[in-house]
Parts: structure tokens; C-alpha cells; sequence
């Protein structure tokens, strides 16, 4: 019998976040930190409008690009936050969450053979993606020195005749790296003089701290016509079950976007879309509020780590710290097995987000301070066996 | 800064002074000093605690009592809402738009101690002109919490 499964799919390495997920799943009594999806519930009038859709018998299906509604609030949303001009009609158009933007992106604007650049540590569907793309994705490693963000030499020192495309994974999970308009402006001189695109992740636009603010590198002079921003509705406005992002970029890259995506999954989840039309009107309290918890989070992590001697560099966004191990002399996959099963406490080992993640691990604050404080308890006892704590407490 | 402070002792007034500092990124000092001065200017007024006597043997009612009033001269809702706030028994007294003049919220022992209380306190002071009193049966959510909530994190132990 022939075999069932392609080569490409057999060749991608299993996500190093599912291997562990496995054996966390065996111990009944671990607690984690290892959550990338917030720790709020959807906001209440966001559910309301989503059982109010349900009531009313809205269960058909929407235009293969999304309710009209939504497009028009997305691109006023962005407009108001970001500062990008999108038309609603052409140049807008909604996903199954960033997820299916970042495939269908990938699929639609690649051939094979060309090379696409990923940025790590970063979000683990990148590279997996390119590949089901018949495109090359040759990882950039990000250095803690600079702060995880993508600089100009290192961008140029990757760019091939074959380079089409540059993953942009600001902010960062799961580093919490963020990129400011002056670093991004850096990059823009490239990107353009290399005739390069860019699909920029900013899933996790909305929460960034300490008075910065995200910039999209699509609002800079000359990226629109070269960049598919890429946002959702997921980490905003913690709606990550009702799965749904959008993509927002040139009409002809959308168009053809549309059409693989009617092929593939028709539309996103009628449902999901009308409450979105609702989070977008009517949320600013809310994420304010979750915003302002994240940073209050943010920062008592990072303190509890200077605390502990643990060396980490300070992210400005996301939900996510992203601490070394190096000094401990294990790497990340080490640290991480061991600390679950010596202290019970799950943390995602780097290494799960590129190669460049080893020597550090990834946490979650995506927690109440209570459970937080659990966790940095059992980090510090686990610290503490290790004899590789400075003696302070 | 002195609102974000007040929201986090709003939500929990026991939270330690120093998690508190690192969470809003300042002096411990610092913000001992602001509350301190807070108290001082009555921006914040007592610290109490949020109690379900549902769950204990204390027996305990709470009743709502809409009270209408003559004003009096010279001297507006002030004075009347004073005579009726004086009572220990009394727990809150707001002056209301609409219908009837005053909330009333009122903690007694049983039922019958609260309609002694409406009958032989309130409704013979001059300036009252009517009653209305509602007994609380349940309590579902207070001060913006729900009261026998069980919180249990759902989500996946690990993702992306």
C-alpha cells in the first residue's frame, strides 16, 4: 500500500508546545504559567450580542469576506488605533483567526522555491506554514542583547535573490519584544530597495505597557502597497474561542486571499462575527481595563525575577516574559521538564518558538496575581535546589 | 495614579503594599503616602469586608425601604436623611431621582425587627409621608462581585 501522507507534511517537526502540552496533561495536579490566550472571558456585552445572534436564527452563512458590518468597523478600528486606511470593500477581509490570515497569506503570495523570512523565537505557525506553501522560511535569530527586536543588519545579512517575504512578529510572543515606529522605519529602506512583502502578525497590537504604543509598519510611507497586516479578535478582546481575525492589505493580494479562503472554509463563524461587530463599537473600557491588569501583572513578574537573580530583559507587550535559564547550565527543554515535574509548574521551553529560544523559557501572565504568586513560588523553590540562586529571597 | 489605586483597593482593600508598589511601579512610600492622604480627605471612607451571611448561622435580613419626604424649609433632604442615616440598623440612605425621595437599606435580625423598626422609628418622623419597604430573599452579586461564584480556569494547561 502506497503511503497516505505527503513528504511535506511527514517533514515538519511536531510543535515542541504539543510535546509538551502531552506530558503536562498527565499530571492532573501541575498548575501552569504556560497559557498564550487571556485569562478574561469575553467581555459580557460581546457574549450577550452572540446569544442574541444565535436567537434571532442568524446560522447562515456570510459573504465568503465577512459581514459587510464588520469590515466597515474593522476599518474604522484600525484607522482610529493604527492609523491604516483600509477600503472595506476591496482591502478588508475577515479569518478564522490570525491563523488562517498568516496560511492563506503565506499560500497566496508565495511559489516554490521562494524564501521567506521568520523572525525567532516567535509564534510556532510561521515556518510550518511556509513549508505547506512550497516556500523556503529561512529563520532570523533574534538576540536578547537586542532586545528580541529585528534589526537592519540582521534583516540584510538574511536576504537572498530568492527572499520574497518578511514575517513581522510584533509584539512578540513569546519574547513580549516590540518593535517602535523609529526601529520599524530602520527596516523600511530595506524592505523596499529588496522588493520585499511583509506579513505583519500584530495580533497582539492592543496590548502593549508602559505608555508605548504599537506602531503598524503598514502606516509607514510607502509599506502599505508591500504589507498584509494581519489582527484578530483573540487576545484584544479575549475572544480566542470564537476563532476570528482579519487581514487588511493590497486589493489584489486580499482578492486572491478571499478566493483560496472561499475555497478552503467559506466564511468565519457567523456568530463569532456579529459579537465582533459588537467588541470593536463597544469595548474600549474593557480592553483598557485588561490592558491596565496585564501591565500591573507585568510588571510584579518582573520584579519577582529581579528578586529572584533571574535575569530578563523587559517586554513592553503581549502577555508573556520571556526569562533566561542559562545560568543553570540546562537547556530550556531541561528547565522546563524538570521544573514540571519536581515543583508541578508547566512553562513552555523556548525552544518550542525556533532554535534562538534556547536558554530561555517562556511565562504566561495571562494569570490572576494569586496564581501568579503560586507559580513564582514554586519557580523560586525550584531555583532554590538548583543552588543557583543569588541568596535573596 | 490615585484612581488606579483606588481601583485596586476597590477590588481587594487587603492587598499588600508592597505587590501593590510593583504592580503600579512605585515607592512603597509613595503609595502608603497617597493613601494615607486619601483617608485624610475622606476620598476613601473605611475599608469593610464583603461577607455572604448566607453561609454562617447569624440570622440576618436586609430590606430596601423607599421612603417619600416633605422637605423641610431651609433645610432641604439634609437634615431628614440625617434623622434616619443616625440609626445603627441603617446601612446605606441614598436621596433618589424619580418616584419616592429616599433608599433606605436597613440590616435587622429578623423580619419582624425590621417592621417594628419602619413602623415605630421611621414612619412616625414628621417629615416622612410614606413607606414602602421590600424585603431582600437572596443576594446574588454585591459591590460587582457574584457571591457563590466558584472560579475554575478552564483553558488548556499549555498553548501557543
Amino acid at each position: 500500500m502506497r503511503n497516505p501522507l505527503s513528504k511535506k507534511i511527514i517533514g515538519i517537526e511536531p510543535s515542541g508546545i504539543r510535546k509538551f502540552f502531552d506530558i503536562v496533561s498527565e499530571m492532573p495536579d501541575a498548575i501552569s504559567l504556560g497559557v498564550g490566550e487571556p485569562d478574561f472571558d469575553t467581555p459580557w456585552n460581546v457574549r450577550e450580542e452572540g446569544i442574541y445572534t444565535l436567537e434571532k436564527g442568524r446560522t447562515f452563512y456570510t459573504s465568503n469576506a465577512g459581514l459587510k458590518e464588520l469590515r466597515e468597523e474593522i476599518s474604522r478600528y484600525v484607522n482610529r488605533k493604527y492609523d491604516l486606511h483600509y477600503d472595506p470593500v476591496h482591502e478588508i477581509f475577515v479569518t478564522v483567526g490570525g491563523s488562517e490570515a498568516i496560511d492563506v497569506a503565506l499560500r497566496c503570495m508565495t511559489d516554490p522555491g521562494d524564501e521567506v523570512l521568520i523572525p525567532q523565537p516567535s509564534y510556532v505557525s510561521y515556518l510550518p506554514c511556509a513549508v505547506m506553501a512550497d516556500a523556503v522560511p529561512v529563520p532570523i535569530e533574534l538576540k536578547a542583547e537586542n532586545d528580541f527586536k529585528l534589526t537592519k543588519e540582521q534583516l540584510l545579512n538574511s536576504i537572498t535573490n530568492k527572499t520574497k517575504i518578511l514575517v513581522l512578529p510584533y509584539p512578540n510572543n513569546p519574547t513580549g519584544a516590540i518593535m517602535t515606529k523609529e526601529e520599524l522605519e530602520e527596516l523600511v529602506p530595506v524592505i523596499i530597495e529588496k522588493d520585499l512583502y511583509v506579513i505583519s502578525d500584530e495580533i497582539y497590537a492592543e496590548l502593549t505597557y508602559g505608555g508605548k504604543r504599537h506602531c503598524s509598519i503598514g502606516s509607514l510611507p510607502g509599506m502599505k502597497e508591500r504589507t498584509i497586516v494581519i489582527n484578530g479578535f483573540s487576545k484584544a478582546f479575549a475572544m480566542t474561542g470564537w476563532r476570528l481575525g482579519y487581514a487588511c492589505g493590497p486589493a489584489p493580494v486580499i482578492e486572491q486571499m478571499v478566493k483560496l479562503h472561499q475555497f478552503a472554509i467559506m466564511c468565519a463563524p457567523t456568530n463569532s462575527q456579529f459579537a465582533a461587530v459588537e467588541a470593536l463599537k463597544n469595548c474600549d473600557m474593557e480592553v483598557e481595563m485588561m490592558v491596565e491588569a496585564y501591565d500591573q501583572r507585568r510588571r510584579f513578574l518582573l520584579n519577582a525575577f529581579k528578586e529572584m537573580g533571574l535575569e530578563c530583559f523587559e517586554p513592553y507587550g503581549a502577555f508573556y516574559v520571556f526569562p533566561s535559564i542559562k545560568k543553570f547550565g540546562m537547556t530550556s527543554e531541561e528547565f522546563a521538564t524538570r521544573l514540571l515535574s519536581e515543583q508541578k509548574l508547566a512553562v513552555v521551553p523556548g525552544t518550542a518558538f525556533g532554535a534562538s529560544g534556547e536558554g530561555f523559557v517562556r511565562i504566561s501572565y495571562a494569570y490572576s496575581i494569586e496564581n501568579l504568586k503560586v507559580g513564582l513560588e514554586r519557580i523560586q523553590k525550584f531555583i532554590e535546589s538548583l543552588g543557583g540562586n543569588d541568596g535573596r529571597i | 495614579m490615585r484612581e488606579k489605586i483606588l481601583n485596586m483597593l476597590e477590588k481587594n482593600s487587603r492587598i499588600d503594599l508592597k505587590d501593590m508598589a510593583v504592580m503600579l511601579g512605585m515607592t512603597e512610600v509613595e503609595v502608603a503616602n497617597e493613601i494615607a492622604d486619601m483617608e485624610k480627605e475622606h476620598v476613601i471612607c473605611g475599608y469593610n469586608t464583603l461577607i455572604n451571611w448566607d453561609k454562617t448561622s447569624e440570622e440576618k435580613v436586609t430590606a430596601l425601604i423607599e421612603v417619600k419626604v416633605t422637605p423641610q424649609r431651609g433645610l432641604g433632604f439634609d437634615s431628614i436623611a440625617e434623622r434616619i442615616y443616625k440609626y445603627d440598623e441603617i446601612t446605606s440612605v441614598y436621596l433618589m431621582s424619580g418616584g419616592f425621595d429616599f433608599t433606605v437599606i436597613i440590616e435587622g435580625k429578623t423580619m419582624k425587627s425590621v417592621a417594628q423598626f419602619v413602623a415605630n422609628k421611621l414612619s412616625p418622623l414628621d417629615s416622612v409621608l410614606s413607606t414602602s419597604t421590600h424585603f431582600v430573599l437572596k443576594k446574588y452579586k454585591d459591590y460587582g462581585r457574584v457571591l457563590d461564584a466558584e472560579e475554575k480556569d478552564e483553558r488548556m494547561l499549555v498553548t501557543p
